[in-house]
Protein backbone atom coordinates (compact mmCIF):
# COMPACT_ATOMS: atom_id res chain seq x y z
CA UNK A 1 0.00 0.00 0.00
CA UNK A 2 1.27 3.41 -0.92
CA UNK A 3 2.04 6.03 1.75
CA UNK A 4 -0.69 8.41 0.58
CA UNK A 5 -3.57 7.02 -1.44
CA UNK A 6 -6.18 9.17 -3.05
CA UNK A 7 -8.82 6.69 -4.05
CA UNK A 8 -11.59 7.54 -6.51
CA UNK A 9 -12.20 10.94 -4.92
CA UNK A 10 -15.15 12.72 -6.49
CA UNK A 11 -16.44 16.14 -5.58
CA UNK A 12 -19.81 17.68 -6.32
CA UNK A 13 -20.80 21.24 -5.47
CA UNK A 14 -24.38 22.40 -5.13
CA UNK A 15 -25.34 23.99 -8.42
CA UNK A 16 -25.34 27.80 -8.27
CA UNK A 17 -28.82 27.82 -9.83
CA UNK A 18 -30.08 26.07 -6.70
CA UNK A 19 -31.25 22.74 -8.05
CA UNK A 20 -29.05 19.74 -8.56
CA UNK A 21 -25.29 19.60 -8.26
CA UNK A 22 -22.25 20.05 -10.42
CA UNK A 23 -19.42 17.54 -10.60
CA UNK A 24 -16.12 19.36 -10.12
CA UNK A 25 -13.84 16.38 -10.66
CA UNK A 26 -14.31 12.66 -10.42
CA UNK A 27 -12.41 9.50 -9.68
CA UNK A 28 -9.16 11.19 -8.79
CA UNK A 29 -6.91 8.24 -7.99
CA UNK A 30 -3.25 8.73 -7.12
CA UNK A 31 -0.83 6.56 -5.17
CA UNK A 32 1.99 8.59 -3.71
CA UNK A 33 5.05 6.94 -2.16
CA UNK A 34 6.77 8.22 0.93
CA UNK A 35 9.18 11.02 0.06
CA UNK A 36 7.68 11.56 -3.36
CA UNK A 37 7.01 15.01 -4.80
CA UNK A 38 3.83 15.02 -6.86
CA UNK A 39 2.34 18.00 -8.65
CA UNK A 40 -1.07 18.58 -10.17
CA UNK A 41 -1.40 20.97 -13.11
CA UNK A 42 -4.64 22.05 -14.69
CA UNK A 43 -6.57 25.08 -15.81
CA UNK A 44 -8.41 27.24 -13.29
CA UNK A 45 -11.67 25.66 -12.18
CA UNK A 46 -10.60 22.04 -12.63
CA UNK A 47 -10.79 21.58 -8.88
CA UNK A 48 -7.13 20.96 -8.16
CA UNK A 49 -7.13 23.25 -5.13
CA UNK A 50 -10.32 21.56 -3.94
CA UNK A 51 -8.54 18.21 -4.21
CA UNK A 52 -5.68 19.59 -2.14
CA UNK A 53 -8.13 20.88 0.48
CA UNK A 54 -9.78 17.46 0.61
CA UNK A 55 -6.42 15.84 1.31
CA UNK A 56 -5.83 18.50 3.97
CA UNK A 57 -9.21 17.64 5.49
CA UNK A 58 -10.45 21.21 5.11
CA UNK A 59 -13.14 20.16 2.63
CA UNK A 60 -15.16 17.00 2.38
CA UNK A 61 -15.27 14.72 -0.64
CA UNK A 62 -18.55 13.47 -2.09
CA UNK A 63 -17.26 10.01 -2.93
CA UNK A 64 -14.04 8.12 -2.47
CA UNK A 65 -11.42 8.29 0.24
CA UNK A 66 -7.96 9.47 1.21
CA UNK A 67 -5.71 7.10 3.11
CA UNK A 68 -2.51 8.34 4.73
CA UNK A 69 -0.11 5.79 6.18
CA UNK A 70 -2.88 3.21 6.41
CA UNK A 71 -5.41 5.52 8.09
CA UNK A 72 -8.35 7.24 6.48
CA UNK A 73 -8.29 11.03 6.50
CA UNK A 74 -11.40 12.38 8.24
CA UNK A 75 -10.42 15.96 9.03
CA UNK A 76 -7.52 18.38 9.24
CA UNK A 77 -4.49 17.36 11.26
CA UNK A 78 -0.90 18.18 12.08
CA UNK A 79 0.35 15.39 9.82
CA UNK A 80 -0.73 17.37 6.73
CA UNK A 81 0.37 21.01 6.67
CA UNK A 82 -0.72 23.38 3.94
CA UNK A 83 1.34 26.19 2.42
CA UNK A 84 -1.32 28.62 1.22
CA UNK A 85 -1.33 30.66 -1.95
CA UNK A 86 -2.17 33.80 0.03
CA UNK A 87 0.30 32.89 2.78
CA UNK A 88 -2.36 32.85 5.54
CA UNK A 89 -0.07 34.28 8.15
CA UNK A 90 -1.80 35.83 11.14
CA UNK A 91 -1.26 39.56 10.51
CA UNK A 92 -1.43 40.37 14.22
CA UNK A 93 1.47 38.04 15.01
CA UNK A 94 5.18 38.55 14.32
CA UNK A 95 7.14 36.11 12.16
CA UNK A 96 8.34 34.38 15.31
CA UNK A 97 4.86 34.16 16.83
CA UNK A 98 3.35 32.80 13.63
CA UNK A 99 5.78 29.90 13.54
CA UNK A 100 5.66 29.43 17.30
CA UNK A 101 1.89 28.98 17.11
CA UNK A 102 2.47 25.97 14.87
CA UNK A 103 5.43 24.56 16.80
CA UNK A 104 3.58 24.81 20.11
CA UNK A 105 0.64 22.97 18.60
CA UNK A 106 2.81 20.24 17.13
CA UNK A 107 5.01 19.72 20.18
CA UNK A 108 2.85 20.48 23.22
CA UNK A 109 5.33 18.78 25.58
CA UNK A 110 8.29 20.95 24.72
CA UNK A 111 9.42 23.68 27.09
CA UNK A 112 9.70 27.34 26.16
CA UNK A 113 13.34 27.20 25.21
CA UNK A 114 13.04 24.11 23.03
CA UNK A 115 10.16 25.72 21.18
CA UNK A 116 12.02 29.01 20.71
CA UNK A 117 15.15 27.20 19.47
CA UNK A 118 13.12 25.17 17.01
CA UNK A 119 11.36 28.29 15.71
CA UNK A 120 14.68 30.12 15.26
CA UNK A 121 16.16 27.13 13.45
CA UNK A 122 13.44 27.22 10.82
CA UNK A 123 13.53 31.01 10.52
CA UNK A 124 17.26 30.67 9.82
CA UNK A 125 16.59 27.90 7.32
CA UNK A 126 14.51 30.25 5.16
CA UNK A 127 17.03 33.05 5.61
CA UNK A 128 14.81 35.32 7.69
CA UNK A 129 17.01 35.62 10.77
CA UNK A 130 16.72 39.19 11.99
CA UNK A 131 13.12 39.52 10.83
CA UNK A 132 11.68 37.53 13.76
CA UNK A 133 9.86 40.48 15.27
CA UNK A 134 8.43 41.88 12.05
CA UNK A 135 4.76 41.54 11.27
CA UNK A 136 3.65 40.13 7.91
CA UNK A 137 2.59 43.60 6.78
CA UNK A 138 6.24 44.68 6.82
CA UNK A 139 7.35 41.75 4.63
CA UNK A 140 7.41 41.34 0.85
CA UNK A 141 5.37 38.55 -0.75
CA UNK A 142 8.47 36.39 -1.10
CA UNK A 143 9.39 36.84 2.55
CA UNK A 144 5.82 36.09 3.61
CA UNK A 145 5.86 32.79 1.78
CA UNK A 146 9.26 31.97 3.29
CA UNK A 147 7.54 32.30 6.65
CA UNK A 148 4.73 30.09 5.33
CA UNK A 149 7.27 27.46 4.29
CA UNK A 150 9.14 27.72 7.59
CA UNK A 151 5.85 27.28 9.45
CA UNK A 152 4.96 24.22 7.38
CA UNK A 153 8.38 22.56 7.62
CA UNK A 154 8.71 23.38 11.34
CA UNK A 155 5.99 20.96 12.39
CA UNK A 156 7.62 18.21 10.32
CA UNK A 157 4.39 16.97 8.75
CA UNK A 158 4.08 13.61 7.02
CA UNK A 159 2.69 15.36 3.95
CA UNK A 160 3.29 18.91 2.78
CA UNK A 161 0.47 20.36 0.72
CA UNK A 162 1.54 23.29 -1.43
CA UNK A 163 -1.41 25.22 -2.88
CA UNK A 164 0.02 27.36 -5.71
CA UNK A 165 2.57 28.59 -3.19
CA UNK A 166 4.43 30.96 -5.50
CA UNK A 167 1.55 32.30 -7.58
CA UNK A 168 1.50 35.65 -5.81
CA UNK A 169 5.23 36.21 -5.86
CA UNK A 170 7.08 38.14 -8.57
CA UNK A 171 8.86 36.00 -11.15
CA UNK A 172 12.42 36.74 -10.07
CA UNK A 173 11.82 36.03 -6.41
CA UNK A 174 9.78 32.98 -7.32
CA UNK A 175 12.82 31.33 -8.92
CA UNK A 176 14.92 31.95 -5.83
CA UNK A 177 12.32 30.53 -3.45
CA UNK A 178 11.73 27.50 -5.67
CA UNK A 179 15.42 26.74 -5.38
CA UNK A 180 15.28 27.21 -1.61
CA UNK A 181 12.34 24.82 -1.50
CA UNK A 182 14.38 22.24 -3.46
CA UNK A 183 17.17 22.52 -0.91
CA UNK A 184 14.85 22.25 2.07
CA UNK A 185 13.09 19.30 0.56
CA UNK A 186 16.44 17.61 -0.18
CA UNK A 187 17.24 17.61 3.52
CA UNK A 188 13.80 16.64 4.83
CA UNK A 189 12.43 14.52 1.99
CA UNK A 190 8.83 15.10 3.02
CA UNK A 191 6.09 13.70 0.88
CA UNK A 192 4.77 16.67 -1.09
CA UNK A 193 1.54 17.24 -2.97
CA UNK A 194 1.65 20.49 -4.90
CA UNK A 195 -0.90 22.32 -7.04
CA UNK A 196 0.39 24.82 -9.58
CA UNK A 197 -0.13 26.61 -12.89
CA UNK A 198 3.56 26.94 -13.54
CA UNK A 199 4.99 24.20 -15.80
CA UNK A 200 8.65 25.07 -15.16
CA UNK A 201 8.05 25.01 -11.43
CA UNK A 202 6.42 21.60 -11.72
CA UNK A 203 9.33 20.14 -13.72
CA UNK A 204 11.96 21.58 -11.40
CA UNK A 205 10.33 20.25 -8.25
CA UNK A 206 8.31 17.13 -9.06
CA UNK A 207 8.86 13.42 -9.46
CA UNK A 208 5.53 13.09 -11.23
CA UNK A 209 3.14 15.58 -12.74
CA UNK A 210 -0.60 14.89 -12.89
CA UNK A 211 -2.41 16.60 -15.74
CA UNK A 212 -6.03 17.42 -15.09
CA UNK A 213 -8.65 18.07 -17.73
CA UNK A 214 -10.89 21.12 -17.57
CA UNK A 215 -13.92 21.16 -15.31
CA UNK A 216 -16.71 20.39 -14.79
CA UNK A 217 -16.25 16.68 -14.34
CA UNK A 218 -12.49 17.09 -14.53
CA UNK A 219 -10.31 14.03 -14.19
CA UNK A 220 -6.65 13.16 -14.05
CA UNK A 221 -5.91 12.35 -17.70
CA UNK A 222 -2.17 11.83 -17.70
CA UNK A 223 0.68 11.24 -15.32
CA UNK A 224 4.04 12.49 -16.56
CA UNK A 225 7.22 11.04 -15.07
CA UNK A 226 9.87 13.71 -14.69
CA UNK A 227 12.87 11.67 -15.77
CA UNK A 228 15.47 14.24 -14.86
CA UNK A 229 17.89 13.11 -12.14
CA UNK A 230 18.19 14.94 -8.84
CA UNK A 231 19.67 17.07 -7.46
CA UNK A 232 18.20 19.62 -9.80
CA UNK A 233 18.73 23.33 -10.00
CA UNK A 234 17.17 25.87 -12.30
CA UNK A 235 20.19 26.26 -14.56
CA UNK A 236 21.07 22.56 -14.89
CA UNK A 237 17.55 21.26 -15.27
CA UNK A 238 16.90 23.12 -18.53
CA UNK A 239 19.98 21.58 -20.11
CA UNK A 240 18.71 18.07 -19.64
CA UNK A 241 17.51 16.56 -22.95
CA UNK A 242 14.16 15.59 -21.43
CA UNK A 243 13.37 19.06 -20.11
CA UNK A 244 11.81 20.53 -23.23
CA UNK A 245 10.21 17.24 -24.21
CA UNK A 246 8.37 17.19 -20.88
CA UNK A 247 7.64 20.89 -20.98
CA UNK A 248 6.28 20.77 -24.51
CA UNK A 249 4.18 17.74 -23.70
CA UNK A 250 2.62 19.38 -20.67
CA UNK A 251 1.94 22.67 -22.43
CA UNK A 252 0.60 20.77 -25.41
CA UNK A 253 -1.81 18.99 -23.13
CA UNK A 254 -2.93 22.18 -21.42
CA UNK A 255 -3.45 24.07 -24.67
CA UNK A 256 -4.94 21.35 -26.87
CA UNK A 257 -6.12 18.35 -24.94
CA UNK A 258 -7.25 19.57 -21.54
CA UNK A 259 -10.60 20.65 -22.95
CA UNK A 260 -10.90 17.77 -25.43
CA UNK A 261 -10.01 14.99 -23.07
CA UNK A 262 -13.54 14.66 -21.71
CA UNK A 263 -15.18 14.42 -25.11
CA UNK A 264 -12.59 11.91 -26.35
CA UNK A 265 -13.19 9.76 -23.31
CA UNK A 266 -16.97 10.04 -23.66
CA UNK A 267 -16.74 8.91 -27.27
CA UNK A 268 -14.71 5.90 -26.14
CA UNK A 269 -15.85 3.44 -23.55
CA UNK A 270 -19.30 3.63 -21.98
CA UNK A 271 -17.82 2.88 -18.60
CA UNK A 272 -16.00 6.15 -18.13
CA UNK A 273 -15.44 5.57 -14.43
CA UNK A 274 -12.88 2.87 -14.88
CA UNK A 275 -10.42 4.63 -17.16
CA UNK A 276 -6.94 5.03 -15.73
CA UNK A 277 -4.69 7.97 -16.52
CA UNK A 278 -2.17 7.59 -19.28
CA UNK A 279 1.39 7.28 -17.96
CA UNK A 280 3.83 9.35 -20.00
CA UNK A 281 7.55 8.69 -19.75
CA UNK A 282 10.34 10.07 -21.88
CA UNK B 1 5.67 79.16 -0.66
CA UNK B 2 2.85 77.28 1.01
CA UNK B 3 3.37 74.35 -1.37
CA UNK B 4 6.95 73.90 -0.20
CA UNK B 5 6.10 73.42 3.44
CA UNK B 6 6.51 70.02 5.06
CA UNK B 7 4.04 68.33 7.41
CA UNK B 8 5.47 70.42 10.24
CA UNK B 9 4.51 73.59 8.38
CA UNK B 10 1.01 72.29 7.66
CA UNK B 11 0.49 71.55 11.32
CA UNK B 12 1.64 75.04 12.25
CA UNK B 13 -0.71 76.58 9.69
CA UNK B 14 -3.65 74.56 10.99
CA UNK B 15 -2.90 75.62 14.55
CA UNK B 16 -2.70 79.23 13.47
CA UNK B 17 -6.09 78.99 11.79
CA UNK B 18 -7.58 77.24 14.85
CA UNK B 19 -6.36 80.01 17.14
CA UNK B 20 -7.63 82.74 14.79
CA UNK B 21 -11.04 81.09 14.51
CA UNK B 22 -11.27 80.85 18.30
CA UNK B 23 -10.28 84.48 18.68
CA UNK B 24 -12.82 85.64 16.12
CA UNK B 25 -15.52 83.52 17.76
CA UNK B 26 -14.77 84.81 21.26
CA UNK B 27 -14.64 88.40 20.06
CA UNK B 28 -17.95 88.07 18.21
CA UNK B 29 -19.52 86.35 21.22
CA UNK B 30 -18.29 89.14 23.46
CA UNK B 31 -19.52 91.91 21.14
CA UNK B 32 -22.94 90.46 20.46
CA UNK B 33 -23.65 89.80 24.14
CA UNK B 34 -22.39 93.18 25.32
CA UNK B 35 -25.18 95.09 27.09
CA UNK B 36 -25.17 98.91 26.94
CA UNK B 37 -24.75 100.67 30.28
CA UNK B 38 -27.95 102.10 31.82
CA UNK B 39 -28.75 105.52 30.46
CA UNK B 40 -31.08 107.51 32.73
CA UNK B 41 -31.45 110.37 30.22
CA UNK B 42 -35.08 110.91 29.08
CA UNK B 43 -36.59 109.12 32.07
CA UNK B 44 -38.53 110.97 34.74
CA UNK B 45 -37.80 110.61 38.43
CA UNK B 46 -41.04 108.67 38.89
CA UNK B 47 -40.13 106.21 36.21
CA UNK B 48 -36.68 105.68 37.73
CA UNK B 49 -38.23 105.16 41.13
CA UNK B 50 -40.61 102.51 39.75
CA UNK B 51 -37.74 100.75 38.00
CA UNK B 52 -35.69 100.76 41.18
CA UNK B 53 -38.69 99.52 43.11
CA UNK B 54 -39.09 96.67 40.59
CA UNK B 55 -35.43 95.77 40.97
CA UNK B 56 -34.52 96.55 37.36
CA UNK B 57 -31.95 99.13 38.36
CA UNK B 58 -29.93 99.85 41.47
CA UNK B 59 -28.35 102.98 42.83
CA UNK B 60 -24.56 102.80 42.90
CA UNK B 61 -22.32 104.21 45.64
CA UNK B 62 -21.87 107.37 43.58
CA UNK B 63 -25.66 107.90 43.51
CA UNK B 64 -26.05 107.14 39.78
CA UNK B 65 -28.37 104.42 38.47
CA UNK B 66 -27.12 101.16 36.84
CA UNK B 67 -28.73 97.90 35.67
CA UNK B 68 -29.31 95.45 38.52
CA UNK B 69 -26.46 92.90 38.07
CA UNK B 70 -28.64 90.07 39.48
CA UNK B 71 -31.30 90.62 36.81
CA UNK B 72 -28.60 91.05 34.13
CA UNK B 73 -27.71 87.38 34.56
CA UNK B 74 -30.92 86.23 32.93
CA UNK B 75 -31.17 88.93 30.31
CA UNK B 76 -29.86 87.69 26.94
CA UNK B 77 -26.93 85.32 26.62
CA UNK B 78 -23.97 85.81 28.92
CA UNK B 79 -20.69 86.80 27.30
CA UNK B 80 -17.40 84.89 27.45
CA UNK B 81 -16.18 86.89 30.41
CA UNK B 82 -19.24 85.92 32.45
CA UNK B 83 -18.68 82.25 31.59
CA UNK B 84 -15.00 82.57 32.46
CA UNK B 85 -15.94 84.11 35.80
CA UNK B 86 -18.38 81.23 36.43
CA UNK B 87 -15.74 78.66 35.44
CA UNK B 88 -13.24 80.21 37.82
CA UNK B 89 -15.77 80.11 40.64
CA UNK B 90 -16.70 76.49 39.93
CA UNK B 91 -13.13 75.28 39.52
CA UNK B 92 -11.97 77.04 42.68
CA UNK B 93 -14.34 74.87 44.67
CA UNK B 94 -14.06 71.77 42.45
CA UNK B 95 -13.48 69.48 45.42
CA UNK B 96 -16.00 71.02 47.81
CA UNK B 97 -19.21 69.28 48.81
CA UNK B 98 -21.64 71.96 49.93
CA UNK B 99 -24.67 69.78 50.36
CA UNK B 100 -26.36 66.57 49.20
CA UNK B 101 -26.98 67.97 45.75
CA UNK B 102 -24.24 70.57 45.52
CA UNK B 103 -20.97 68.79 44.87
CA UNK B 104 -17.90 70.35 43.29
CA UNK B 105 -17.30 69.95 39.56
CA UNK B 106 -14.52 67.38 40.10
CA UNK B 107 -17.01 65.10 41.89
CA UNK B 108 -19.59 65.59 39.15
CA UNK B 109 -17.07 64.60 36.48
CA UNK B 110 -16.06 61.59 38.56
CA UNK B 111 -19.71 60.48 38.92
CA UNK B 112 -20.35 60.81 35.20
CA UNK B 113 -17.16 58.99 34.21
CA UNK B 114 -17.86 56.17 36.68
CA UNK B 115 -21.46 55.81 35.50
CA UNK B 116 -20.38 55.88 31.87
CA UNK B 117 -17.47 53.51 32.46
CA UNK B 118 -19.55 50.93 34.31
CA UNK B 119 -22.31 50.87 31.69
CA UNK B 120 -19.90 50.85 28.77
CA UNK B 121 -17.63 48.16 30.23
CA UNK B 122 -20.43 45.73 31.12
CA UNK B 123 -22.15 46.36 27.78
CA UNK B 124 -18.89 45.70 25.92
CA UNK B 125 -18.24 42.41 27.70
CA UNK B 126 -21.81 41.22 27.11
CA UNK B 127 -21.83 42.43 23.49
CA UNK B 128 -18.49 40.86 22.57
CA UNK B 129 -19.41 37.53 24.20
CA UNK B 130 -22.77 37.37 22.43
CA UNK B 131 -21.28 38.74 19.22
CA UNK B 132 -18.63 36.01 19.07
CA UNK B 133 -21.29 33.33 19.66
CA UNK B 134 -23.49 34.75 16.92
CA UNK B 135 -20.55 35.27 14.59
CA UNK B 136 -19.48 31.65 14.90
CA UNK B 137 -22.93 30.18 14.41
CA UNK B 138 -24.69 31.23 11.21
CA UNK B 139 -28.02 29.64 12.16
CA UNK B 140 -28.06 31.30 15.56
CA UNK B 141 -27.10 34.60 13.95
CA UNK B 142 -29.93 34.42 11.45
CA UNK B 143 -32.36 33.46 14.20
CA UNK B 144 -31.37 36.32 16.51
CA UNK B 145 -30.66 39.00 13.90
CA UNK B 146 -34.32 40.21 13.61
CA UNK B 147 -34.35 41.00 17.34
CA UNK B 148 -31.10 42.92 17.07
CA UNK B 149 -32.40 44.84 14.07
CA UNK B 150 -35.53 45.89 15.98
CA UNK B 151 -33.80 46.70 19.25
CA UNK B 152 -30.80 48.49 17.75
CA UNK B 153 -32.47 51.68 16.50
CA UNK B 154 -34.41 52.29 19.73
CA UNK B 155 -33.06 55.33 21.51
CA UNK B 156 -31.55 54.18 24.81
CA UNK B 157 -33.55 56.92 26.55
CA UNK B 158 -36.78 55.27 25.42
CA UNK B 159 -36.00 52.43 27.79
CA UNK B 160 -35.70 54.74 30.77
CA UNK B 161 -39.25 54.71 32.14
CA UNK B 162 -39.42 50.94 31.90
CA UNK B 163 -35.99 50.54 33.48
CA UNK B 164 -36.84 52.98 36.25
CA UNK B 165 -40.06 51.08 36.89
CA UNK B 166 -38.35 47.70 37.02
CA UNK B 167 -35.11 48.45 38.88
CA UNK B 168 -36.76 51.20 40.99
CA UNK B 169 -33.44 52.98 41.47
CA UNK B 170 -32.37 55.99 39.40
CA UNK B 171 -28.70 55.28 40.10
CA UNK B 172 -28.84 51.90 38.35
CA UNK B 173 -31.28 53.12 35.75
CA UNK B 174 -28.72 55.68 34.56
CA UNK B 175 -26.07 52.93 34.28
CA UNK B 176 -28.52 50.72 32.42
CA UNK B 177 -29.35 53.47 29.94
CA UNK B 178 -25.64 53.74 29.16
CA UNK B 179 -25.56 49.94 28.92
CA UNK B 180 -28.41 49.91 26.41
CA UNK B 181 -26.74 52.65 24.38
CA UNK B 182 -23.42 50.79 24.24
CA UNK B 183 -24.74 47.27 23.67
CA UNK B 184 -26.04 47.13 20.10
CA UNK B 185 -23.29 48.62 17.95
CA UNK B 186 -20.63 46.39 19.52
CA UNK B 187 -22.88 43.33 19.36
CA UNK B 188 -23.71 43.80 15.68
CA UNK B 189 -20.17 44.58 14.54
CA UNK B 190 -18.59 41.81 16.62
CA UNK B 191 -20.93 39.24 15.08
CA UNK B 192 -20.09 40.63 11.65
CA UNK B 193 -16.35 40.73 12.32
CA UNK B 194 -16.18 37.15 13.59
CA UNK B 195 -18.43 35.93 10.80
CA UNK B 196 -16.36 37.56 8.07
CA UNK B 197 -13.01 36.54 9.55
CA UNK B 198 -10.87 35.16 6.74
CA UNK B 199 -11.44 31.43 6.46
CA UNK B 200 -7.70 30.87 5.98
CA UNK B 201 -7.02 31.80 9.59
CA UNK B 202 -9.56 29.25 10.75
CA UNK B 203 -8.08 26.70 8.35
CA UNK B 204 -4.65 27.20 9.88
CA UNK B 205 -6.17 26.83 13.34
CA UNK B 206 -7.95 23.65 12.23
CA UNK B 207 -4.80 22.08 10.77
CA UNK B 208 -2.85 22.96 13.92
CA UNK B 209 -5.64 21.31 15.95
CA UNK B 210 -5.89 24.25 18.32
CA UNK B 211 -8.28 23.80 21.24
CA UNK B 212 -11.37 26.02 21.09
CA UNK B 213 -9.99 28.25 23.85
CA UNK B 214 -6.79 28.80 21.89
CA UNK B 215 -8.77 29.20 18.70
CA UNK B 216 -10.80 31.95 20.40
CA UNK B 217 -7.92 33.83 22.04
CA UNK B 218 -5.18 33.29 19.47
CA UNK B 219 -7.15 33.49 16.24
CA UNK B 220 -10.78 34.60 16.39
CA UNK B 221 -10.62 37.52 18.83
CA UNK B 222 -7.36 39.03 17.56
CA UNK B 223 -8.48 38.47 13.99
CA UNK B 224 -11.80 40.22 14.53
CA UNK B 225 -10.27 42.87 16.81
CA UNK B 226 -10.20 45.72 14.27
CA UNK B 227 -13.91 45.25 13.51
CA UNK B 228 -14.77 44.83 17.19
CA UNK B 229 -12.91 48.04 18.00
CA UNK B 230 -14.92 49.87 15.34
CA UNK B 231 -18.11 48.67 17.04
CA UNK B 232 -16.78 49.71 20.43
CA UNK B 233 -16.02 53.16 19.04
CA UNK B 234 -19.61 53.60 17.85
CA UNK B 235 -20.90 52.28 21.20
CA UNK B 236 -18.56 54.65 22.99
CA UNK B 237 -19.98 57.69 21.23
CA UNK B 238 -23.53 56.50 21.66
CA UNK B 239 -23.02 55.88 25.40
CA UNK B 240 -21.41 59.27 25.83
CA UNK B 241 -24.39 60.91 24.16
CA UNK B 242 -26.84 58.96 26.35
CA UNK B 243 -25.24 59.62 29.73
CA UNK B 244 -25.97 63.39 29.73
CA UNK B 245 -29.77 63.29 29.20
CA UNK B 246 -30.01 60.26 31.49
CA UNK B 247 -28.53 62.33 34.29
CA UNK B 248 -30.78 65.26 33.46
CA UNK B 249 -33.96 63.21 33.49
CA UNK B 250 -33.08 61.07 36.50
CA UNK B 251 -31.58 63.88 38.56
CA UNK B 252 -28.44 61.89 39.18
CA UNK B 253 -25.40 64.00 40.10
CA UNK B 254 -23.03 64.43 37.16
CA UNK B 255 -22.04 66.86 34.44
CA UNK B 256 -25.32 66.35 32.58
CA UNK B 257 -27.15 67.08 35.81
CA UNK B 258 -25.04 70.20 36.27
CA UNK B 259 -26.27 71.61 32.98
CA UNK B 260 -29.88 71.00 33.98
CA UNK B 261 -29.57 72.33 37.51
CA UNK B 262 -27.92 75.53 36.24
CA UNK B 263 -30.85 75.94 33.87
CA UNK B 264 -33.20 75.53 36.81
CA UNK B 265 -31.17 78.18 38.63
CA UNK B 266 -31.50 80.38 35.53
CA UNK B 267 -27.71 80.61 35.50
CA UNK B 268 -27.04 80.61 31.77
CA UNK B 269 -23.29 81.09 32.24
CA UNK B 270 -23.43 77.92 34.35
CA UNK B 271 -25.23 76.07 31.56
CA UNK B 272 -22.54 77.08 29.06
CA UNK B 273 -19.85 76.07 31.52
CA UNK B 274 -21.53 72.66 31.95
CA UNK B 275 -21.65 72.18 28.17
CA UNK B 276 -17.94 72.91 27.95
CA UNK B 277 -17.21 70.41 30.73
CA UNK B 278 -19.19 67.73 28.86
CA UNK B 279 -17.09 68.45 25.78
CA UNK B 280 -13.79 68.25 27.65
CA UNK B 281 -14.79 64.99 29.39
CA UNK B 282 -15.74 63.54 25.99
CA UNK B 283 -12.43 64.51 24.39
CA UNK B 284 -10.39 63.05 27.25
CA UNK B 285 -12.34 59.75 27.28
CA UNK B 286 -12.17 59.51 23.50
CA UNK B 287 -8.41 59.96 23.30
CA UNK B 288 -7.99 57.37 26.04
CA UNK B 289 -10.13 54.98 24.02
CA UNK B 290 -8.11 55.57 20.87
CA UNK B 291 -4.90 54.77 22.75
CA UNK B 292 -6.39 51.45 23.88
CA UNK B 293 -7.75 50.70 20.42
CA UNK B 294 -4.38 51.18 18.74
CA UNK B 295 -2.98 48.38 20.92
CA UNK B 296 -5.23 45.68 19.47
CA UNK B 297 -5.63 46.66 15.83
CA UNK B 298 -3.38 45.41 13.06
CA UNK B 299 -2.85 46.10 9.37
CA UNK B 300 -3.07 43.38 6.77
Amino acid sequence: MAFLEIDHVTKYFASPSGNGRVCIFRDATIKIEKGEFVTVIGHSGCGKSTLLNIIAGLETMTEGGVILNGKEVTGPGLDRMVVFQNFSLMPWMTVFENIRLAVRAAYPDWDRKAIADHVRKYIALVGLSGAEDKRPMALSGGMKQRVGLARAFSIEPKVLLLDEPFAQIDALTRGVIQEELVQMWNTTRNTVFMVTHDVDEAILLSDRIMLMTNGPSARIAEIVDVTIPRPRSRDTVIEHPHYYKIRNHVIHFLVRHASHATTVENAGSEDARGDTPLVVRF
Amino acid sequence: MAGLQGPQGTKKDALLITVSLLTVFLAAWHLFTLRPAFDAGGLTGDQLQTMEFNGDIVRTAEGAYAWNPEKEKVKGVPGPLAVLEKARAELSEAFVKKGTNDHGIAYLVLYTVTRFGAGFLVASVVAITLGVLLGLNKVLFQAVNPFIQILKPISPLAWMPLLLYTVKDPKWTAVLVVFMAALWPTLATTAFGVNSLRKDYLHVAAILQLSWVKRLYKVILPGAAPTIVNGLRISFGSALVAVVPAEMLLGELGVGYLSWIEWNNLDIAGVIFAILVVGVVGVVLDSGFNKLASLVTYQE
